[in-house]
C-alpha cells in the first residue's frame, strides 16, 4: 500500500508527462476550435472575422456533408465485414497443415506492407483502368463490356482496394487466435457430437470474439481517416460519391481556402469519431469481460 | 452395454511405432485402468478407443459391432480429459448440456437432465459460473457432468487427477469410483500413478513402450508379476532385487521382495546389513538397508514404533513364500 506521502511524491513525478501531454492535445484542439469561429479564408488574406458559428451551420446543411458521413460510414463497414469474414476464412485455411505453408503465410501477409497510395495507384492504373486494366482485358476476352469501375462504383472500388490491404492484418490476428486454441477443446465438442459447422459456431467463433474485436477497434480508427486512396483515384468524385469526411474537410480548407469551415468540419468529425469510439468501447468491454 | 475388444491393434506417428500391435478385452461394467511410465502410449491407447486418432493396423469393436471406421461422436464414448476440456465462454450449465444440445434434445429434457447430473456432483449452485470461476476440483466434476448426462455405453479418462492437489485426488479417486458403483458404466481410466490404478482398477492394464506387459487384478499383479517391469511398478515403496550368489542360490537370475515381505531382527537373519536412513511415517517406518555383503540397498518396511536408525546393525530375513524370482530375459520363474 502506497503511503499518502508517496502518493503526493508520485503525483508531482509524472505531473510534467501529463502536462506535456495536456498541452499536446489542447493546444491544437484549441487552436481548430478557434479557427473554426472565424471567417478565414486563405484568398482574402487579414480579414479575419468573428462568425460565430455559422462556419458550422454551413458545413452542417451542406448536402455534400451528408454524403460525406453515408460514405464514411459506408466505407468503414464494408471494409471492416470484408475483412473480418475474410479474415476468419483466410486463417481457418492458413491454419490447415499443407505444403509449402510457410511461404504462403509470409505472401499474404505482403499488402500490409504496401504504401496506400501505392497500392490505389496500382489498383486504378493496372487493374481498373477500362481501356488497359487487367479486369478490363478479362471482360474482353469473355466477350463482356469493360466495365469504368471508378467512374461507376467509385466507393465500392476504394472499398475494394482498402479491404485488399487490411485483409493481412486482420488475418494475421485472427490466425494467431486460432492457434492459440486448445485442440482438446475441439475434440472433445467432436466427442460431444458437433460436427464442423457446430464446433466452428460454438468453439472456434467465440474463441475468436476477443480478436475480432480487436481487429474491428485498430482497423475503425485507420479507417475512418482513409485520405490517401481517395485522393489518387477518384478525388471524391464522381461529384461527391466518394468523397468521405476527411476528404471533404481536406477539400474544404485547402480545395476552397476557407480554412474556418474546414476547421468547423474537423470539429464535428472529431464529435463523431468519440461517438463510434463510445460505442466501440462499450462492445469490447462487454467483449473482454466474457 | 459397454463392452470393448481390440483386435491387433497398433498405431504409428511416421516411422515411430507407439502401440505394437496389442488385444485387449474390456468387458460390461468394468473399471479398467491403463498405467504405465509417462510416454508409453496410454493417451494414444485411449485415444484409439474414442476414434480422436486412426488406427495403422487392427479392429476395434464396441459392443460387438466393428467400430474401427466410426467417427467418434458415433461410438457413444464419452471421455474427460486431462485439461478438462471445458468451454470456457459457456456457463457449467451449458457445458454440461452441450452434448444434449448437439444431439437436439428439448430444452425441457436439457434442463432436466442438466440439473440431475449437477444433483449427482455436488455442482447445482455452480451452474451459473464460468469455468474460469471455479476450483480445479470442481472443472473437474463440470467435465465429469458433461459426460454422465450423454448416457454413454463406457466412460474414458485421460490423467483426470494430475491436476489437482493431493488431497483433492484422494477425494476426487473415491468420487470417481463411487460413481463406477452407481452408474455400473465401463471405465477405461489412464494413469500413471500406480496407487491410483491399484485403488480403483477391477482390471489393470500395465504398459511399457506401447507393449501391454500384464493385465490382471490389482491382487494379481501384486502377488504374481509376470516380469521384473511389472514387479517394479507395482507397489509402494517399489520392490526389491538382489541379484548375483542369492539369486543364483535360489535357481534365479534376479530375486525380488517387497518391504513389506521382509522380517527386520537386531540379533540375527539371512542378511545383514546397516541402517542408512530411517522414514517415520506414523504407521510405518522404512529403513533403507545396506548390505554388508555389498550387494545392494533393501528397502524395508517396519512397524511406526521401529527405534532403529542410522548406522545400527540390523538382520533382514525374506519372507519365502513372498519371494519372486526371474529369469535372465526378466520373465517370472513359478
Ligand atoms: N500426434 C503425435 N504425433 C507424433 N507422436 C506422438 C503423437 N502423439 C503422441 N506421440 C508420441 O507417442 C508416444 C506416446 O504418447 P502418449 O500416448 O501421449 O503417452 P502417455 O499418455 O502414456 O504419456 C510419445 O512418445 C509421444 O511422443
Ligand atoms: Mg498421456
Amino acid at each position: 500500500m502506497p503511503t499518502q506521502h508517496s502518493r503526493v511524491h508520485a503525483r508531482l513525478m509524472i505531473s510534467p508527462a501529463v502536462l506535456l501531454l495536456l498541452g499536446w492535445m489542447l493546444i491544437p484542439l484549441g487552436l481548430t476550435v478557434y479557427f473554426s469561429l472565424l471567417r478565414y479564408n486563405l484568398l482574402m488574406p487579414g480579414m479575419e472575422q468573428w462568425t460565430g458559428l455559422t462556419n458550422y451551420r454551413f458545413f452542417l446543411t451542406d448536402p455534400a456533408f451528408f454524403d460525406a458521413l453515408r460514405n464514411t460510414l459506408v466505407l468503414v463497414g464494408g471494409v471492416l465485414a470484408i475483412t473480418v469474414i475474410g479474415g476468419v476464412l483466410l486463417a481457418l485455411l492458413l491454419d490447415q497443415p499443407f505444403w509449402g505453408r510457410g511461404i504462403v503465410r509470409v505472401l499474404v501477409i505482403a499488402p500490409f506492407f504496401i504504401m496506400p497510395t501505392v497500392s490505389a495507384l496500382v489498383w486504378k492504373n493496372m487493374f481498373m483502368n477500362p481501356v488497359s486494366g487487367l479486369f478490363a482485358h478479362a471482360a474482353k476476352g469473355l466477350g463482356l463490356e469493360p466495365f469504368d469501375f471508378l467512374a461507376h462504383a467509385p466507393l465500392f472500388s476504394i472499398i475494394l482496394m482498402v479491404s485488399w490491404q487490411w485483409l493481412p492484418f486482420a488475418t494475421l490476428i485472427l490466425l494467431t487466435a486460432l492457434q492459440s486454441l486448445d485442440s482438446e477443446q475441439l475434440e472433445a465438442s467432436e466427442m460431444d457430437g458437433a460436427n464442423y459447422w457446430n464446433r466452428f459456431l460454438f468453439i472456434v467463433l467465440p474463441h475468436l470474439a476477443r480478436a475480432i474485436t480487436v481487429v474491428i477497434l485498430i482497423q475503425t480508427i485507420f479507417l475512418l481517416s482513409i485520405f490517401a486512396e481517395i485522393l489518387v483515384t477518384t478525388n471524391g468524385g464522381p461529384g461527391t460519391a466518394s468523397t468521405n469526411l476527411t476528404f471533404l474537410i481536406y477539400a474544404q480548407s485547402l480545395l476552397h481556402f476557407d480554412v474556418g469551415g474546414g476547421a468547423a468540419g474537423g470539429i464535428i468529425a472529431i464529435i463523431l469519431a468519440n461517438i463510434v469510439a463510445i460505442f466501440l468501447m462499450r462492445m469490447i468491454g462487454k467483449n473482454l469481460d466474457a | 452395454m459397454g463392452q470393448i475388444r481390440l483386435d491387433a491393434v497398433s498405431k504409428s506417428f511416421g516411422d515411430v511405432e507407439v502401440i505394437r500391435p496389442l488385444d485387449l478385452e474390456i468387458s460390461d461394467g468394468e473399471f479398467v485402468v491403463f498405467v504405465g511410465p509417462s510416454g508409453c502410449g496410454k493417451s494414444t491407447l485411449l485415444r484409439l478407443i474414442a476414434g480422436l486418432e486412426d488406427v495403422t493396423s487392427g479392429r476395434i469393436e464396441i459392443d460387438g459391432v466393428d467400430a474401427t471406421a466410426v467417427p467418434p461422436a458415433k461410438r457413444r464414448l464419452a471421455m474427460v480429459f486431462q485439461s478438462y476440456a471445458l468451454y470456457p465462454h459457456m456457463s457449467v450449465r451449458k457445458n454440461i448440456a452441450f452434448p444434449l444440445r448437439m444431439a437436439g434434445l428439448g430444452k425441457d429434457e436439457q434442463m432436466r437432465k442438466v440439473e440431475e447430473a449437477a444433483r449427482v456432483l455436488n455442482l447445482t449452485e455452480y451452474l451459473d459460473r464460468r469455468p474460469r470461476q471455479l476450483s480445479g476440483g470442481q472443472r473437474q466434476r463440470v467435465a465429469i457432468g458433461r459426460a454422465i448426462v450423454r448416457d454413454p455405453t463406457a466412460f474414458l479418462f485421460d490423467e483426470p487427477l494430475s491436476n489437482l492437489d493431493a488431497a483433492l485426488r484422494v477425494n476426487m479417486r473415491l468420487e470417481i469410483s463411487e460413481l463406477h458403483q452407481s452408474l455400473e458404466t465401463t471405465m477405461v481410466y489412464v494413469t500413471h500413478d500406480q496407487v491410483e490404478a491399484m485403488t480403483m482398477a477391477e482390471k489393470i492394464v500395465v504398459l511399457q513402450e506401447g507393449v501391454i506387459e500384464q493385465v490382471g487384478s490389482p491382487m494379481e499383479l501384486y502377488s504374481a508379476p509376470r516380469n521384473r517391469f511389472v514387479a517394479g511398478f507395482i507397489g509402494s515403496p517399489t520392490m526389491n532385487f538382489v541379484n548375483g550368489e542369492e539369486a543364483a542360490r535360489r535357481g534365479a537370475h534376479s530375486i525380488g521382495i517387497r518391504p513389506e515381505h521382509l522380517t527386520i531382527s537386531t540379533t540375527d537373519g539371512a542378511w545383514q546389513g546397516t541402517v542408512g536412513v530411517a522414514e517415520h511415517l506414523g504407521s510405518d517406518t522404512f529403513l533403507y538397508v545396506h548390505l554388508s555383503d555389498g550387494s545392494g540397498t533393501l528397502t524395508v518396511r517396519a512397524g511406526g514404533e521401529y527405534g532403529a536408525g542410522h548406522g545400527d546393525t540390523v538382520y533382514l530375513t525374506p519372507d519365502p513364500a513372498k519371494l519372486h524370482r526371474f529369469d535372465a530375459a526378466g520373465l517370472r520363474i513359478e
